[in-house]
């Protein structure tokens, strides 16, 4: 008897940005056609366990971005994820092996529900979603990313959070065998992020699962990850294990490393420069080696939906 | 072919070979021949040709100290090409910054160069190699006498400038910083021993 061992993924299959947007435009005409599918009883998002596997019943969003996405390569391969290497190319190279299965997430603190759950049971009780989202690291360069994800909002009011709770706070994974990068000590370990809840509430953020239609890779923080589009990139924490409804401004990982230089609300602003560079513009990856910079949107271009959030506060001093 | 002729007509061009690889690579890289420059590439020039600057800089002020404890003389021939590229790397990694990066923008120029401290401490590192790189001729070292010698020991400050600006530049992860920090660290604390044991062998 042969027995076929499966092949691994070969870069052959790798989506191509050209069919990538076509199987977007697929997806629109069979909208059309099959609305009345799409607008039935949300199922609940299943969310494999395989890399690079296929999300199925991901839904459009309109706060979509009509910019065209960055190659799933830069995606995959420029970033941020300190937990796998300090390099932009280190996280690729060092994060191959890990594997997010078996996952559970904690919910804690001033919520009506809380309890530790499988991460297959927390994000089957949500619908997943297509958000292409601008993306500014706080480093002043850009991408746009086709994420998948789950709407933090409803998240939030699942849970219940008590009129006790008016942050939430979140946790990376604290694993040094599994990310090599927390043997040593750059940061303090475990990562930490925050929102107040108003922000937690806003429609924008999401708790991503995948991107370019599949699970998220290692690399990008799998198998579940925050991103907050009008903030810097760093508050978008990966790996997420713990997820805790609190009273007072939580700690945030880069705010205890450099405070001068992160604040706790890291919005996008041009006007308010890193005390050692201009935030006025960014380099788009991708663009090319001879584009130049772009101007740097207020919140990123999602004024419109969160600006009013911070009517009142100096965003000089709450940078 | 005595030493000096090795050095002429060897020695010299293989060494003036070798210094130009990483430009080459970059070269090569950026036209996905010998590599690639990932996706930020106009941080990946920046980056490799900064860091080349700074490599530089150590091997100049590695000949000296070389010379004195290996009895090769020879080797302060390659002083100047080697200071001559560490101002080429420098050179590249400022018009990089100028002309890539900042896209001739000269509002933005302007201001990295009046507030950004860091900026402003790599530009006065690539003032003094420009000085020294301008008056590197034979011709200049005779007219300048004494006061060419002055002039050179900017290489000294070329490095603790470069390390410097390397060093506030970074984010959090300073690991690759220290390591040129103790290079430099061992070249100068070399020289100062050295002056140290002149001194005491001239008092007696």
């Amino acid at each position: 008897m042969l027995i076929q061992k499966p092949a691994d993924i070969r870069p052959s299959e790798i989506t191509s940005k050209e069919n990538y947007l076509n199987r977007r435009d697929f997806i629109r005409a069979g909208s059309i056609a099959g609305a009345s599918v799409l607008a039935g009883p949300a199922l609940g998002a299943i969310v494999p366990d395989q890399q690079r596997a296929r999300l199925a019943d991901v839904a459009r969003s309109e706060f979509s971005t009509i910019e065209a996405p960055n190659d799933y390569e830069d995606v995959t391969t420029y970033n941020n994820f300190y937990e796998f290497g300090t390099g932009k190319d280190d996280p690729h190279q060092n994060a191959q092996d890990f594997d997010p299965r078996p996952w559970s997430i904690t919910v804690a603190g001033h919520a009506e529900k809380t309890g530790t759950f499988h991460f297959e049971d927390f994000i089957r009780l949500f619908d997943l979603e297509e958000r292409i989202y601008r993306m500014r690291c706080v480093e002043a360069w850009s991408m746009v990313i086709p994420w998948v994800g789950i709407s933090l909002a409803d998240v939030v009011k699942h849970y219940q959070p008590t009129s006790k709770a008016r942050y939430v706070a979140f946790e990376t994974l604290h694993d040094p065998v599994r990310m090599p990068g927390q043997r040593r000590r750059v940061l303090d370990w475990p990562y930490r992020e925050g929102l107040t809840i108003a922000e937690a509430m806003n429609p924008l953020p999401i708790l991503a699962v995948g991107v370019y239609g599949e699970t998220m890779p290692n690399q990008n923080g799998a198998p579940i990850r925050l991103v907050v589009p009008w903030k810097y990139g760093f508050k978008g924490i990966k790996s997420i294990v713990r997820i805790n409804f609190v009273e007072k401004q939580p700690q945030t990982s880069w705010n205890m490393a450099a405070a001068r230089e992160y604040g706790f609300y890291a919005n996008v602003n041009p006007e308010v420069d890193h005390p050692r560079w201009s935030q006025a513009r960014e380099r788009r990856i991708g663009a090319g080696l001879f584009a130049a910079r772009q101007p740097t949107l207020m919140f990123n271009g999602y004024g419109e939906q969160v600006a009013h959030l911070y009517s009142g506060l100096d965003l000089r001093k709450n940078y | 072919m005595n030493t000096l002729q090795k050095v002429r007509f060897v020695g010299k061009p293989l060494v003036f070979l070798l210094c130009l690889v990483p430009a080459a690579l970059v070269v090569g890289d950026a036209f996905e021949i010998t590599g690639r420059l990932g996706a930020n590439p106009v941080e990946e020039i920046q980056d490799r040709f900064g860091i080349w600057g700074i490599r530089f800089i150590m091997i100049t002020l590695a000949v000296t100290p070389l010379r004195r404890i290996t009895g090769w003389n020879w080797l302060l021939r390659f002083r100047r090409m080697l200071g001559l590229f560490t101002f080429f790397y420098v050179l590249m990694h400022f018009l990089n910054w100028l002309i890539l990066d900042q896209g001739l923008l000269l509002s933005a120029i302007f201001e990295d160069l009046t507030r950004r401290p860091f900026i402003m401490i790599g530009f006065a590192a690539l003032l003094l190699l420009l000085a020294m790189a301008a008056t590197s001729t034979d011709g200049m070292r005779r007219r300048m006498g004494r006061r060419w010698d002055k002039l050179h020991y900017s290489a000294y400050a070329v490095g603790l400038l470069g390390v410097w600006h390397y060093w506030w530049q970074i984010k959090k992860d300073t690991s690759d910083a220290w390591i040129y920090a103790i290079i430099l660290s061992a070249l100068l604390g070399y020289r100062i021993w050295w002056r140290r044991k002149l001194k005491k062998n001239r008092g007696g």
